[in-house]
């Protein structure tokens, strides 16, 4: 029975991280149709800003310090969005689609190697802030406190962007701008500041993902090219440009992949790529998306 | 209904077209022919690494030049083909280049008519997804069998023996990489060359064209644009199979890298940096690409850092490509003198 427990834990700990990654994937391509390859490393680079700034900057420091110091990497992703979506993806929107995919794949090779340039090939770790959260024991097992941790920022970080998007005036600007640009943009609407403020939110919320995976995990050079093909499965599953489609296929893939590990391990990955490509059959535009 | 008048024009046309294209072959192929005598050991290794990859590249563009299709999967059909001749190596004891070549075009229709009937329903975005998901399905089960495909560590694939056995690979291995099958895969790119010319200027070709430009227009005239682009799908798989097959006993080794979808991404960045809307496009970047990745692999471990800035600069400024630049610089200095 814990077991089971413990699997439905690590389901939602993987379901957490990859909601806030394919959130912010999902949430760009709703507002700007631009499906952004170099997203992982956004994520990667969230990890890595946060445990350059736990392990290395503030090692050692009291818990609750270190725990404010967590967001850091978030920011530092949202800044790095800010600064990407005039510069280098605004000259595209006008183009055709394989354009905006290859120069985010060129952003995707830059990023990775930008992260061997800073922080070396070596893994970065901030397992200080994991291990002062000690465990608790679910059953007769020992399980770790800090992965509670995360799945509560996933889940209030859904309510949180629900509360945005539905209940703001600027969440009717963004469903505005999402559902028709030019319409958007006749009414008033300033799309270019509509852009860079979703690109900057999704920045925020994939380098988050990063932030408070990090202390679990470590953080290491690919880890954002594995994640955003897991986040492509998760849109693709849920539905681009949806939200809730998001939220629903990372719950999906996460006790898929929980379930993987456990029961078969060879093909864990095969089954979660052929579920994609069973629900792009059944349903084109996923489970949530509007074809 | 063309009347005759109009047919004969095109016809000339035609003509004309093949014989500015034989100007340009005629020498060029030549010159392919004699490099391994001209340039030392190690470049003409590498420029089979380059016509090896060029076939897979003018696969590659069959989708996305001429259909309008842009797959991130094809590192799944080269990689069948190199693990076909891997496995046919390791459980047939096979070591004929042409039965591993066959064996490469059956595994790799096979799979790319399984993948290419899911896939040909979708467009843009999704199918580039879709493709992307599928090829990682195939890297994933080449990744975690290791001991079929013996993981990580990859297969080893010996040196073949090339023309039925009449050339064997006994002696030094060098020389034979550079002359005997630098020649081999010579002859296998001219013909591939020349099918694919021969496709994309058929009547089928012609309407792959007329898909990828106006899709409703092409249905309109009578187009079944599912079965063609199935078609153009399967032609296009095959020929990346088959330069998986022939980079495997150059490479000795294949490892699931070449599957993962980080490889179709370095398909895609060759076919864009030569230029993807001409028919020589794929070749010329595809050998330039192997050129410019060993330099820069060699120059500086940020060989990542400087791709990308490349593709994004080439994407941002010449999105035509090598072949197209040259095109209109060309045209321009006509104009000029």
């Amino acid at each position: 029975m814990d077991v089971l427990v413990i699997h439905l834990v690590n389901a939602l700990l993987y379901a957490s991280v990859l909601f806030l990654i394919a959130g912010g994937l999902s949430l760009i391509y709703g507002v700007m149709r631009i499906v952004n390859m170099a997203h992982g490393n956004l994520y990667a680079f969230g990890a890595y800003v946060t445990a350059w700034a736990i392990g290395s900057v503030a090692g050692g420091a009291p818990t609750v310090l270190l725990l404010v110091l967590l967001p850091v990497g978030a920011l530092a992703a949202a800044v790095l969005g800010a600064v990407l979506e005039p510069t280098l993806l605004r000259p595209f929107y006008r183009r055709a689609e394989e354009y905006q995919l290859l120069v985010t794949f060129g952003l995707l090779m830059i990023l990775e190697d930008l992260l061997r340039f800073i922080w070396g090939p070596y893994p970065l770790s901030a397992s200080e802030v994991f291990e002062n959260f000690g465990s608790l024991t679910i059953g007769d097992s020992l399980y770790p406190t800090y992965n509670f941790l995360v799945i509560g920022v996933g889940i209030v970080a859904a309510i949180f962007l629900w509360g945005v998007i539905y209940k703001t005036r600027f969440g009717v600007v963004l469903r505005a701008t999402s559902q028709n640009m030019r319409m958007a943009s006749a009414l008033g609407v300033n799309v270019n500041r509509v852009y860079i403020q979703a690109f900057t939110l999704g920045c925020f919320m994939a380098g988050l993902g990063g932030a408070i995976i990090v202390p679990g995990q470590s953080a290491v050079l690919g880890m954002g090219i594995d994640a955003v093909v897991l986040a492509f499965i998760v849109v693709v599953v849920g539905g681009l440009g949806s939200l809730e489609g998001a939220l629903v296929g990372a719950l999906i893939v996460g006790v898929v992949r929980e379930a993987g590990i456990t029961w078969f391990p060879e093909i864990e990955l095969a089954v979660l790529y052929l579920i994609a490509a069973i629900v792009l059959l059944v349903r084109p535009a996923g489970l949530f998306g509007r074809p | 209904m063309s009347t005759p008048a109009v047919t004969a024009s095109a016809n000339a046309r035609e003509a004309g077209s093949v014989r500015t294209v034989l100007r340009w072959a005629v020498p060029v192929a030549v010159l392919l022919l004699v490099v391994p005598w001209i340039v030392p050991p190690y470049t003409a290794i590498l420029l089979t690494y380059g016509l090896v990859m060029a076939i897979g590249a003018l696969g590659f563009n069959l989708l996305l030049g001429y259909t309008g299709l842009l797959s991130f999967g094809h590192s799944a059909y080269f990689g069948v083909g190199a693990y076909v001749v891997a496995l046919m190596v390791k459980y047939l004891g096979v070591g004929s280049m042409e039965l591993f070549l066959f064996g490469a075009i059956i595994g790799s229709v096979i799979v790319t008519a399984v993948f290419g009937w899911v896939c040909v329903r979708y467009t843009r975005i999704f199918f580039s997804i879709l493709t992307l998901a599928l090829s990682q399905v195939l890297w994933s089960l080449a990744f975690k069998f290791f001991w079929v495909t013996g993981g990580t560590d990859g297969l080893r694939v010996p040196t073949p023996s090339l023309l039925v056995g009449l050339v064997t690979g006994q002696g030094d291995k060098t020389d034979f990489m550079s002359h005997a099958y630098y020649h081999y895969v010579l002859v296998v790119f001219f013909a591939a060359v020349a099918l694919m010319w021969v496709i994309v200027n058929s009547p089928f070709g012609k309407a792959l064209q007329a898909i990828r430009d106006n899709e409703t227009r092409a249905e309109f005239v009578g187009v079944q644009i599912w079965r063609y682009r199935f078609v153009a799908f399967l032609v296009s798989g095959v020929f990346t199979g088959l330069a998986g097959a022939l980079w495997v006993p150059l490479n000795g080794l294949t490892t699931p890298d070449i599957i993962h979808w980080s490889f179709s991404g370095e398909i895609v960045f060759m076919t864009v940096l030569g230029g993807f809307r001409s028919f020589a496009g794929p070749i010329v970047g595809a050998v330039v690409f192997n050129y410019l990745k060993t330099y820069a692999v060699g120059y500086t471990v940020y060989w990542q850092l400087l791709l990308g800035a490349v593709l994004v600069a080439l994407v941002l400024s010449l999105p035509t490509g090598i072949v197209g630049t040259a095109g209109r610089l060309a045209a321009r200095w006509k104009k000029v003198s």
